[in-house]
């Protein structure tokens, strides 16, 4: 069987720092469950003019992208063949899973009428036009494909429990037959909804800034940052996951996954300006408003891993790469921010800051999403065997 | 349909014939074409296909009975405001036999329609408008002397399609309501053993009559159907459905009464009466008479009383609850206030945490950076050892 990856099942689960992360956990789930009882107005600052605030922008827009690293992955892995990248294959898949669980979980909290979400699965019920039913059931479906891919780690571990042994290896003969199909959906799938994504700002049309409105162009420049921070994030953790727990560094996996950052985000920026300067928007950069502001840092944040990558040496470091990573990862989440929430008018009068109550839940569920990732390594074989990855 | 070869169309987007012929311009042509297969739901190529098809001389002769009703189908077709709509239905098909609107009268009109249906037999589009009263063998209803059950018979065998067009002809209209002591009866009851298209309605959408001949015209065929025999393109989807007053009945804003705040405001009619909830048509999205601006029973604040659905119209009292197909609403409904600004005062507090929340992801950073540093020379020299 497969002893490329084993579960820290020799640390403590219960450390102070899972413990606080349960704690804040904890505390959104008070708030949320005013929100269940008293409606969304009562902890939340939406308003008829932003109806989406930062439980859609970050749970949904920016945290399926962050969960993007299975996904990217899958593809350098699976597409384009390049093995060597396997050993980080499954903590990738159970941050996506994690990161796409939550942005269901968000998009259903956040959704004023929650008891009529079912109708999006019948058939007859929809607007097949849509692009949130596209989104909407794209990432439903991709979470059953995430859990399906992630399903071998979980047999394997039923497989040492005594008395399982036979049906998990039943079961994992018959996932196996089948596993290549799913893989395939899992690169099809995003590529929908993270273009969607995009797509979202198309159909906003006026009310999104004009640095960012790139209308046709939008699916693009939301797949490509997509699979950029989804690369970031692998990198992010892993480097994390290193120095929390004592591991052999990656360093020479991310410094590959570096360079594939940087043919990315240096597409992005080249078809961002390029499209400006053909819809003539490139006066508005030096505007010196609020949107010119926030489009140079972001512009920045995108720009910094491209420069520090660019050397060879640093590259091979892991402290430079994680620096890049995060800046990546910022310049894709405030990319998402600034369209959807920071310079986005939906006209004279409406104004929009997050709530106290919506500030904790987001930050509640990123402390679950971290408790949970913390439980899954030390329980399920995740993370590749250390002499394995070594060598 | 054979193309005249005297008249055959070199350049497919020549349509400079039909600018002569129909008296209108190549654009307004064209819009209109375009506008019907939209309506279909059909892409530019059907509104080509369509284009052409109208472009073509050669028209489908088309015999037209009327029974029990009040020519308001006739009436509706022939008084939209479409430009030239008129002219273009006119000239869309050969009306070979038509009781209303024919210049001629008496014997030989009814000689001519004979003549027609034997020299297009098997090819021609018989338009039934009205209904058929099938009590002591029909004989309420007489033209020509010969009943309306005959004669539906007869024009019935040798017809390529049969379209009813009205709800009398579709399922018998307001006089087959109880006790219908005429037993008037809709075409497609009447006429069992026939693939009946019925385009109900009371009048009926002109619009929708349009669409299905032109889609005989262009495809040879009738669109696809429901099992009510009405054509699925239009009668797709229930009123309620695309109703722009819905988003008041999910947020539980109903007018009570005529004239009330809720009237005013343009609430839901729902407890008004309202039948769109068990009504199918497209009303809601084509409007009528092609005029805009919310002309429709529901857009002038009347509900919808279910003229186009057998059961419902002339059948439920105009002011009954209407028995809804979708989601009943529920008993409570949150609140809706339009607020603009964010009025909570913890705005500083919430800012502060996102703050701690970012400081936090950049301080692990940090940490983590200077950590990677010292165990990259520890590790470097320790892969070399080993």
């Amino acid at each position: 069987m497969n002893h490329h990856y084993q579960a820290l099942d020799n640390r403590p689960l219960f450390t102070p720092f899972f413990l606080t992360m349960v704690a804040i956990a904890a505390l959104g789930v008070v708030f949320l469950s005013i929100r269940f009882v008293s409606g969304i107005g009562s902890v939340t600052n939406l308003n008829g003019g932003y109806a989406w605030g930062i439980w859609v922008v970050y749970d949904i827009v920016v945290g399926t992208a962050l969960g993007c690293g299975g996904y990217a992955l899958a593809v350098t892995v699976y597409l384009f063949n390049k093995g060597k990248y396997h050993p980080l294959i499954r903590p990738a898949l159970a941050t996506s899973l994690l990161g796409y669980g939550f942005a269901a979980f968000g998009a259903f909290v956040d959704m004023g009428r929650y008891w009529n979400a079912y109708n999006m699965f019948l058939p007859w019920q929809v607007n097949p036009h849509s692009v949130m039913l596209e989104v909407g059931l794209c990432v439903a479906t991709y979470i059953l494909v995430l859990v399906i891919e992630f399903s071998p780690t979980v047999l394997e571990w039923l497989r040492k429990q005594t008395g399982w042994q036979i049906q998990a290896d039943a079961w994992r003969s018959r996932l196996d037959k089948a596993l290549f199909f799913f893989i395939a959906l899992g690169i099809l799938l995003p590529t929908m909804h993270q273009s969607s994504l995009g797509s979202f700002l198309i159909a906003m049309g006026w009310k999104v800034h004009p640095l960012w409105q790139t209308l046709h162009i939008q699916p693009l420049l939301a797949v490509l940052s997509a699979f950029t921070m989804g690369f970031a994030i692998v990198i992010f953790e892993g480097s994390l996951l290193t120095t929390g727990f004592k591991r052999h560094p990656e360093t020479h996996l991310f410094s590959g996954l570096g360079r594939i950052i940087m043919g990315l985000i240096a597409a992005f920026l080249v078809i961002r300006f390029a499209y400006l300067a053909v819809a003539g928007k490139l006066g508005a950069l030096f505007a010196f408003d609020l949107g010119s502001l926030m489009f140079w840092i972001e512009t920045a944040l995108f720009a910094y891993p491209l420069v520090v990558l660019a050397s060879p040496r640093a590259r091979e470091n892991g402290k430079q790469l994680l620096y890049a990573a995060v800046s990546m990862i910022l310049a894709g989440s405030l990319y998402r921010f600034d369209a959807f929430l920071v310079t986005f008018n939906p006209g004279t009068g409406y104004s929009y800051f997050p709530a106290l109550p919506e500030v904790i839940v987001t930050v509640s569920m990123i402390a679950a999403e971290i408790a949970l990732f913390l439980f899954i390594v030390k329980t399920f074989p995740v993370l590749p065997r250390e002499d394995h990855a070594a060598a | 349909m054979k193309k005249n070869p005297d008249v055959a169309i070199d350049d497919p987007t020549d349509f400079s014939a039909v600018e002569r012929r129909l008296g209108v311009s190549r654009r307004t042509f064209l819009k209109f074409c375009t506008g019907i297969a939209a309506s279909f739901g059909l892409g530019t190529n059907a509104a080509m296909a369509m284009a052409k098809a109208i472009a073509d001389p050669m028209r489908p002769p088309v015999i037209w009975l009327h029974g029990q009703e009040c020519t308001g189908p006739t009436e509706s077709l022939l008084r939209s405001e479409q430009p030239s709509f008129e002219h273009l239905i006119l000239d869309l098909i050969s009306l070979d036999y038509h009781q209303t609107l024919d210049a001629g009268a008496g014997h030989r009109v009814e000689e001519i329609k004979r003549e027609a249906m034997q020299k297009y037999k098997g090819k021609y589009l018989l338009v039934v408008e009205g209904a058929i009263p099938l009590a002591q063998n029909g004989i309420f209803c007489k033209i020509g002397g010969q009943t309306m059950m005959d004669a539906t018979r007869e024009a019935a065998e040798g017809a390529a399609a049969i379209v009813a067009f009205g709800s009398c002809a579709s399922w018998g209209g307001v006089q087959s309501a109880s006790p219908n002591p005429t037993g008037a009866t809709g075409a497609p009851q009447f006429l069992k053993d026939k693939a009946v298209v019925t385009i109900p309605g009371c009048p009926p959408n002109p619009a929708n009559f349009l669409g299905t001949v032109l889609y005989f015209v262009t495809y040879g065929k009738l669109p696809p159907i429901d099992e009510k025999g009405r054509p699925k393109w239009a009668y797709g989807r229930l009123i309620h459905e695309n109703c722009y007053r819905r988003p008041h009945f999910d947020a539980g804003r109903f007018a009570t009464q005529f004239g009330d705040e809720g009237h005013r405001q343009g609430w839901c009619l729902y407890k008004l009466g309202c039948k769109g909830p068990e009504t199918y048509n497209n009303c809601p999205s084509l409007e009528y008479n092609n005029v805009g601006g919310g002309v429709w029973p529901i857009g002038v604040g009347h509900p919808c009383f279910g003229c186009s659905e057998q059961g419902t119209g002339f059948n439920k009292p105009m002011f009954s609850l209407a028995e809804v197909k979708t989601h009943t609403p529920p008993n409570v409904f949150p609140s809706i206030s339009d607020r603009q600004n964010p009025t909570s005062s913890t705005i500083v507090a919430a800012a502060a945490v996102a703050g701690a929340a970012v400081g936090a992801l950049l301080g692990a950073t940090v940490a983590t950076g200077k950590k990677l540093d010292g165990k990259q020379e520890t590790g470097q020299s320790g892969d070399k050892g080993a």
